[in-house]
């Protein structure tokens, strides 16, 4: 009850330039607008992000240590730098990894025709048996044999691909190469340790038979039983083939190192753009700082008036500090319903996942954006309040 | 409360330091005004009567010399005091009435008791002082732009008198009045006197200072 008089005083002020104050608003609208919606943008982009790589966080993925030069070792085996990965890596991996699933895998990419359509694409040859076990397909069936080829969602949909279509590989315009679509995949993202949304997957025997290279892999997937093995089967596999320490053999890495990279970008990406949206809340704060200034300065004979018939400075203080928290609050409200609908469009045009949209993550940046709005707003309304109740009372008196 | 006097000026100076030469407002007055007396504060225009009520009002403190409400010196006082002293013992009319625009009359009228007491006041008072000023009710929720200076200067009065102050101090009350209307607030001055607050008042009308018991003129800053 105490400060109720203040606060009417202050409402009534608002009310009276109700198009100047909003004006003043609509700057912190803009600002809690911006630092939310990038926030909100940020946190579903590494929630799902996260979410995808952790579904396949128990693979770990062997690859041909390729910092070495090329051919200098020359006579291929465990040692010496390859671009492949050799039959004989192959089976010294699968003598360390023991139980776990050991997925050899060709890939490659080519230029692709479907009709008059020509593009790129990855090109995976994986045993048909293997497919089974870490990919699904939503369409269609899976490998059998011959020319039968899966394709990624996002080719799929790129080329617009059916189960029946048939994609020509080649550069050569003659040449005969061509798969028939017998399925197309879940979309995976990074599932399984292998990213098959825009590839098309043949079975090793297709594809060594027309691309060669038999025996001679691109990379090669642990997939290991039991999560907290990573560690243990990274350690000897690691033993197994780079003997040489300064020579390696093979690049060893899992999902969760990957994860953490991209948790990293995507965080100083976040906290770039928020920067830039902690901008328009400064130029926020200038026109609440310029609003107040003219607030002051219109009612320096009303301050006059109140502090000659007993208004101490700290009331007059509070009187246009509360002006400055009420536009605060108007410009924050406002600007959390606003960014409630534009997170959820940036989310759906950026991310293209909305789970995420409304877990306490993601929803504690439109609380933070508020604070920081009216922060921002009682921030600047500090040295005009001061200047209001610095006024000598005679002088504010005599004004107009 | 003591016998001495409510208010008393002991040489009080007051220069105002412009920039080509210092201006000497008030220039050694000494004055005591005893409780219930009703004085008019006379002389030409920039004598320093406003000044001297400015020092009474403790609005302002004297370059040299003090002021003592009630046989508080307001030189030792420090700012919240002086508001303090604002709020409580003394109401201050003016001659352009002074209401605060963004309040209706009742709650320009409510205002100081919300000040001194954190509290709403009871609606009674208010309108029960209101209808002693002849202001009814419904006039009460008009807004000072709405109301006449007449109207706008018996609200005024009524706010100066609400936190039953001692003193009561009119800078020209019926200067932006015409005589009728000004008879009628100082029929009203009179009553309150006659109650037994203390009135200082500045006018240049030698009718108006004909309701005080004494006179002052101040000529050049000081009492003639
Ligand atoms: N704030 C100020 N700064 C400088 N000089 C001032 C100030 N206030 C008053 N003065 C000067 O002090 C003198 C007395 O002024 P004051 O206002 O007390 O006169 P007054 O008797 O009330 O005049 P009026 O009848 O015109 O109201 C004048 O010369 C005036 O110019
Ligand atoms: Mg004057």
């Amino acid at each position: 009850m105490a400060g109720d008089i203040f606060v009417s005083l202050a409402f009534r002020s608002v009310r009276l330039h109700l198009l100047r104050s909003l004006l003043a608003a609509l700057g912190i609208v803009i600002g809690v607008v911006a630092i939310t919606t990038l926030g909100i943008m940020g946190a579903n982009l590494t929630l799902s992000i996260t979410a995808q790589l952790s579904s396949s966080g128990n693979v770990i993925m062997i690859s041909p240590y390729s910092g070495g030069g090329r051919g200098f070792g020359g006579g291929g085996g465990a040692e010496g730098t390859n671009l492949n990965i050799t039959q004989s890596q192959l089976q010294e991996i699968e003598r360390v990894v023991g139980a776990n699933q050991v997925i050899p895998i060709y890939s490659s990419s080519d230029r692709i025709t479907v009709g008059p359509n020509v593009g790129r694409a990855s090109i995976l040859g994986l045993k048909p048996d293997t497919v089974q076990d870490i990919l699904v397909v939503t369409d269609g069936t899976f490998l059998k044999g011959g020319d039968g080829a899966l394709v990624g969602p996002t080719l799929a949909a790129d080329f617009s691909l059916k189960v029946g279509s048939r994609i020509k590989l080649g550069t050569d315009s003659n040449s005969t190469k061509s798969v028939r679509v017998v399925g197309i995949l879940q979309s995976a993202g990074f599932g399984g340790g292998l990213s098959t949304d825009r590839a098309i997957v043949v079975t090793d025997t297709w594809y060594t038979a027309n691309y060669g290279e038999s025996g001679q892999y691109q990379s090669v997937n642990v997939i290991a039983s039991d999560i907290s093995q990573i560690g243990t089967i990274e350690n000897n596999t690691a033993k197994a083939l780079n003997r040489n320490a300064k020579l390696p053999a093979v690049r060893i890495s899992d999902s969760g190192q990957f994860l953490n990279t991209i948790s990293t970008t995507i965080g100083s990406l976040t906290s770039f753009v928020t920067m830039l949206g902690a901008i328009s809340l400064v130029v926020a704060a200038v026109s609440i700082f310029n609003v107040m200034i003219m607030s002051v300065s219109e009612r320096v004979k009303e301050i006059g008036i109140l502090r000659s018939i007993g208004t101490r400075k700290s009331e007059i203080r509070k009187m246009f500090l509360y002006e400055a928290i009420i536009i605060g609050f108007i410009g924050a409200f406002i600007g959390a319903v606003l960014s409630i609908v534009s997170g959820y469009l940036t989310v759906i045009a950026i991310v293209g996942n909305t789970a995420y949209f409304f877990t306490p993550a993601s929803m504690i940046y439109i609380p933070q954006g508020m604070v920081i709005g009216i922060a921002t707003c009682v921030l600047s309304g500090v040295y005009p309040a001061w200047r209001a109740a610095d006024l000598d009372p005679i002088e504010a008196l005599r004004a107009e | 409360m003591s016998d001495g006097p409510v208010i008393s000026l002991a040489d009080v100076t007051k220069v105002y330091h412009m920039l080509a030469e210092d201006v000497v407002a008030l220039d050694h007055v000494s004055l005591d005004i005893a409780h219930g007396d009703f004085i008019a504060i006379m002389g030409p225009s920039g004598s320093g009567k406003s000044t001297l009520l400015n020092q009474i009002g403790c609005l302002d403190k004297p370059t040299s010399g003090d002021v003592l409400i009630n046989g508080r010196s307001i030189r030792q006082m420090n700012d919240n005091e002086l508001t303090d002293m604002r709020r409580d013992t003394i109401g201050y009319i003016f001659q352009t009435f002074n209401l605060i625009p963004l309040l209706t009359a009742y709650e320009n009228v409510e205002y100081p008791i919300i000040l001194r007491d954190k509290t709403r006041a009871e609606r009674e008072k208010i309108l029960g002082l209101l209808q002693t000023v002849g202001i009814d009710e419904a006039l009460a929720h008009h807004t000072p732009s709405e109301l006449s200076g007449g109207q706008q200067q018996r609200i005024a009065i009524a706010r100066a008198l609400v936190n039953n102050p001692d003193i009561l101090l009119c800078d020209e009350p019926t200067g932006n009045l015409d005589s009728k209307t000004g008879t009628q607030i100082m029929e009203m001055l009179r009553t309150f006197n006659e109650q037994g607050k203390t009135i200082i008042m500045v006018t240049h009308d030698t009718r108006i200072a004909g309701y005080a018991q004494r006179t002052i003129t101040i000529q050049d800053g000081r009492i003639r």
